[in-house]
């Protein structure tokens, strides 16, 4: 079942992470992120990761994803100007590379061995309350130091969008 | 059986499509994503190896991922947005201002 589930669940994430790659006009680019931020929470929870999973479904995919459709919409680009996409030379260096970085870290990844460990999750305990125990005792710091990076980044944004008077 | 190997190979082609996408796409805004793909294909490695060590690390590291990417998203769109009022489109190669 399990594995029935991870194959059903890379087809749809790395299909539709195609068709993010390829597709030209953005609005189905976000549209299909979404599905794979879908695919990838449904992955974290086979990871047991129920946390970072629904995590992932309200930030990513509701957040981040409605970002993005704002700012196209807002932009109006589809109507703008069809983007040119000609197959120079670029592009094909550029596809070259990254299969060629993809080759790479599949090697990287035949190395990698496990130490032998069993993962036994903690009985009678939720993730959630796991991963917040870890939060906020050993990682209090950079959790704070997260909380001023997000406030440095509205900012910023603030600043950035403002219209010169 | 579902190893660590096969969440690490999808781990990897989603990076290198993001990488792809990074590479040959020209529209600001759909760079912008395919980072965020990359970024996602980072965090479900993370999320893999802290499932197969039984460790909560990785998880917790996967927060500080998203709060990060949040931002950088934040200020990417904020920066597409500069570029196209000051150019009228978002096309990476209009944007060469600073290039030599």
């Amino acid at each position: 079942m399990e594995t029935l589930m991870f194959y059903i669940l890379s087809v749809v994430t790395v299909g539709s992470a195609v068709f993010v790659v390829l597709l030209r006009r953005p609005v189905y680019n976000v549209l299909f992120m979404i599905l794979t931020m879908i695919g990838l929470a449904g992955f974290f929870i086979l990871l047991r990761a129920e946390f970072v999973a629904m995590v992932q479904l309200i930030v990513y995919a509701g957040a981040i994803m409605v970002l993005f459709l704002f700012v196209i919409m807002l932009l109006n680009i589809d109507q703008i100007r069809p983007p040119v996409q000609a197959r120079d030379i670029r592009w094909w260096a550029g596809a070259l590379i990254a299969f060629a970085l993809f080759g790479l870290i599949l090697v990287v990844i035949k190395g990698i061995v496990l130490p032998a460990m069993e993962t036994a999750v903690v009985a009678g305990q939720s993730n959630t309350e796991l991963v917040a125990k870890e939060l906020f005792t050993t990682y209090l710091l950079p959790f704070e130091i997260a909380s001023v990076l997000l406030l440095a980044a509205i900012i910023g944004t603030v600043v950035l969008i403002r219209k010169q008077s | 059986m579902v190893t660590l190997h096969h969440y690490l190979v999808v781990s990897a082609a989603l990076f290198a499509l993001g990488v792809i996408g990074v590479m040959i796409r020209r529209n600001l805004i759909v760079v912008l994503m395919c980072l965020e793909l990359m970024l996602n294909a980072v965090n479900l490695s993370f999320v893999a190896f802290s499932h197969y060590l039984g460790s909560l690390e990785g998880q917790v590291f996967v927060l500080f991922v998203m709060v990060v990417a949040a931002a950088e998203v934040a200020v990417g769109l904020a920066i597409a947005v500069a570029v196209f009022r000051q150019k009228g489109s978002i096309d990476v190669n209009d944007v060469n201002l600073m290039k030599w």
